[in-house]
């Protein structure tokens, strides 16, 4: 962690570099400005016991999550760091995330397409099947690595990336080292002639290997740990064709219940698309492959690798929180179609503006498996049909919806979906406690926004969830008026009406108001919010219910 | 406590003895066909430039480059802006930005920012966020979170910074 004394060092340095004139690139940096940004964030709530909605007592009351980055540069050098303070941590929120320090900071500089960073770097291998070290600050996900990375462009379209690091565990670090190193060509600048060429190819390849000491009493673990992974794009005219198939060693872990069965996925997507239309259609193969650089680990807690889920992104209240999927790292066969498109303006179909229409589908099932019963020898555990979905569906999918706008003051959105989620995986804990099968559901939403004068508006959305399972039917209604570009004000009703057990028919209503100037934004809420899943890529957090007061405070600069 | 002070003693300090500027930092991309691209090569000629942040996730982003997609010709007529749409969509998405981009019919510069890179060295919290840079290449404007009708106050923006006027 950095100290204060550590941080002065960060502009010394900068300063430093005005007086040495030895070299070119300190020479070039001399002439450029320095220049410090970054920006703040605080989220606090203000806590309300609420049994009806089992929203628990906070001891503290008040609980707060903040952070400030700021980062200096200065032509091709550029340092930063990141303070971060729980006081304590928000209720969802690993508690482990308590008190402040300085996990994050970094050095880096950029010298004829050498690119060295010191310190703590993001970064991610192709589509991140393999690697990928990212934050989702939301989410209190950090898996930034903290060590060196080397990337290397040798011009001609070929890059070079390596990289040797310790991942972030809160405010420590994890026990194993990443060891990786990645390639990529890409075929048109580096072959003479292709150019020109309609066929447009890249190519990448990546090996990773992380050490964690072997300290298990009963079995013999492997205490390096490789992957590899080889992947392409193409494209021509039109059409896109892009995949990745990595395979990795055998990683006995927690996730796995230490079978010493090697790991593999594949990832695979094509697109077509022109003015007016968009086709994609992906799948996907996951084998065992959780990566993490601490085979005990669990949650999102120390991920080597990103494997996100191979559905929509939602995001209408009632169907991005209750039910949403994430990637079965154990082992899972998914299918996704994704298609957009626009209706002619001016025609009696597409309405004087034209109409935007998106149609998805999403299907995901547990692999087509078979037990092996081998514990005490070779400890396989199973053995899996490539790319076979097998009988068990974890989650499906498919949604319509249209967007039009009206007149000079009305615009309409509306979207419809109908999906499953199998319980038995995801496991969701709704207010009724944990329902063991699979949940059906219909939700319907109308978006209405209707523009009063050119910088008023008020938006209004109404959504419905049905289901026969679990929870039972639900209904949303928002009302949000916004005077442009500085104030909103917006209120939000839940009502779990349908609920069988009677006692959870509960409504949760929460309102907020905010003021928002450049890159400032400061909001108010108050009311409750409903348990539920807040997720951000293929990631989620649970968010326990609340009942309170809410100050939210972020700032560029 | 005592660190946050200090930091915040030695921002404000630097801005004092530094004054404000701000280039856009250099930071690898991949444009929307897949090819690598740095942002340094953000340029339009002496003319502004809209950076905007935005995910296909993202409803107000949708609905506020779907705004500007109607009066964007206007916009490029008058005053020769150019807009660059920096999609945040992580590996879920990223496949699905082209598709989404050509059947909505933009006309706009999209480039592919899937670890989020180039949104942390500009601070960007949450998308929308959008950037005006004048006709020297320095951001001289930020905007976060879009409300309806917000591409009014920005377009005024850029009609001065068209005609070289500095703005308050």
């Amino acid at each position: 962690m950095l100290k204060p004394k550590q941080l002065l060092l960060i502009p010394s340095i900068l300063f430093l570099t005005n007086a040495l004139h030895s070299q070119n690139v300190f020479q070039e940096a001399a002439k450029d400005p320095l220049e410090i940004h970054g920006n703040f964030n605080l989220n606090s709530q203000y806590y309300l016991t609420d049994s009806v909605i089992a929203a628990p007592t906070v001891a503290e009351k008040f609980l707060m999550n903040g952070y400030a980055n700021v980062i200096a540069t200065k032509g091709a050098f550029s340092a930063g760091a990141r303070y971060e303070s729980y006081e304590n941590a928000l209720l969802g929120f690993d508690p482990r995330y308590k008190g402040s320090g300085f996990p994050y900071r970094y050095f880096s500089f950029e010298n004829k397409g050498l690119n060295v960073t010191v310190g703590n770097f993001y970064e991610q291998f192709g589509t991140g099947m393999l690697l990928r070290s990212y934050e989702e600050r939301d989410l209190g996900l950090d898996n930034a690595m903290d060590g060196i990375r080397v990337k290397y462009d040798l011009g001609n379209g070929i890059r070079v990336k390596g990289l040797v690091g310790r991942q972030r565990y809160f405010f420590a670090k994890g026990d194993g080292i990443v060891r990786a190193i990645d390639g990529e060509v890409n075929l048109n600048e580096a072959i003479e002639g292709w150019k020109d060429n309609k066929l447009k190819l890249l190519v990448g390849a990546n090996f990773i290997s992380k050490f964690q000491e072997d300290n298990n009493p009963d079995l013999v673990l492997p205490e390096n740990v490789g992957a590899y992974s080889g992947r392409i794009t193409a494209r021509y005219a039109n059409f896109s064709l892009t995949g990745e198939y990595a395979f990795k060693e055998n990683d006995p872990s927690a996730d796995n219940r230490n079978i010493y069965k090697p790991g593999q996925g594949l990832f695979v997507s094509a697109s077509y698309s022109k003015k007016g239309f968009g086709i994609n259609l992906s799948a996907k193969h996951i084998d065992n492959m959780s990566f993490r650089s601490d085979r005990t680990e669990g949650f999102n807690n120390l991920t080597i690798n990103y494997l996100p889920a191979l559905t929509k992104q939602h995001t209408y209240n009632l169907a991005a929180t209750l039910y949403p999927y994430a990637t079965q790292p154990t082992g899972e066969v998914a299918f996704q179609g994704d298609i957009v498109f626009r209706l002619k303006k001016k025609t009696w179909y597409g309405g004087k503006y034209g109409t935007r229409i998106l149609i998805n589908s999403s299907l995901a099932f547990g692999l087509d498996s078979t037990g092996i019963n081998d514990q005490k020898t070779t400890r396989q555990g199973y053995s899996a049909k490539f790319f076979s979905p097998g009988q068990q569906a974890y989650f499906q999918d498919i949604n319509v919806s249209v967007e039009r706008k009206l007149n000079k003051t009305f615009k309409v959105k509306a979207m419809y979906m109908n999906m499953m989620v199998n319980n038995l995986i995801t496991r969701y804990a709704g207010l009724n406690g944990s329902f063991n099968g699979k949940i059906y559901a219909d939700i319907a939403v109308l978006d209405v926004l209707y523009k009063i004068r050119p910088k008023h508006a008020l938006r209004a959305e109404f959504q419905a969830l049905w289901s026969d399972q679990d929870m039972g039917d639900w209904g949303t209604v928002v009302l949000e008026y916004t005077y442009s570009p500085h104030w909103f004000i917006a209120i939000i009703d839940q009502y779990n009406y349908g609920n069988s057990v009677e006692k959870n028919q509960i409504h949760y209503p929460y309102g907020t108001f905010g003021y928002i100037n450049g890159g400032n934004r400061v909001s108010l809420g108050f009311g409750r919010q409903k348990a539920g899943l807040f997720c951000v890529g293929g990631v989620c957090r649970v968010v326990p219910a609340s009942n309170g007061l809410t100050i939210t405070v972020t700032s560029s600069f | 406590m005592k660190n946050l002070i200090l930091v915040t003693t030695l921002i404000l300090s630097t801005l004092v003895a530094f004054g404000q500027t701000r280039t856009i930092p250099s930071v690898d991309l991949v444009d929307i066909d897949g090819n690598s691209f740095n942002s340094s090569e953000i340029l339009n000629e002496g003319k502004p430039i809209l950076i905007n942040f935005w995910a296909t996730w993202c409803s107000p982003c949708k609905r506020e480059l779907n705004n500007i997609a109607e009066v964007y010709d206007d916009w490029i007529e008058e005053t020769g802006v150019v807009v660059y749409a920096i999609s945040i969509d992580d590996a879920r998405n990223a496949p699905k930005v082209k598709p989404y981009v050509d059947g909505v019919a933009w006309d706009y510069k999209v480039l592919l920012d899937v670890n989020s890179d180039f949104r942390r060295q500009l601070g960007v919290v949450n998308v929308p966020h959008s950037f005006l840079v004048d006709n020297n290449g320095k951001i001289v404007h930020q905007h976060t979170s879009y409300q309806e009708g917000d591409e009014i106050e920005l377009y005024e923006k850029i009609k001065k910074l068209a005609n070289g006027e500095v703005l308050d």
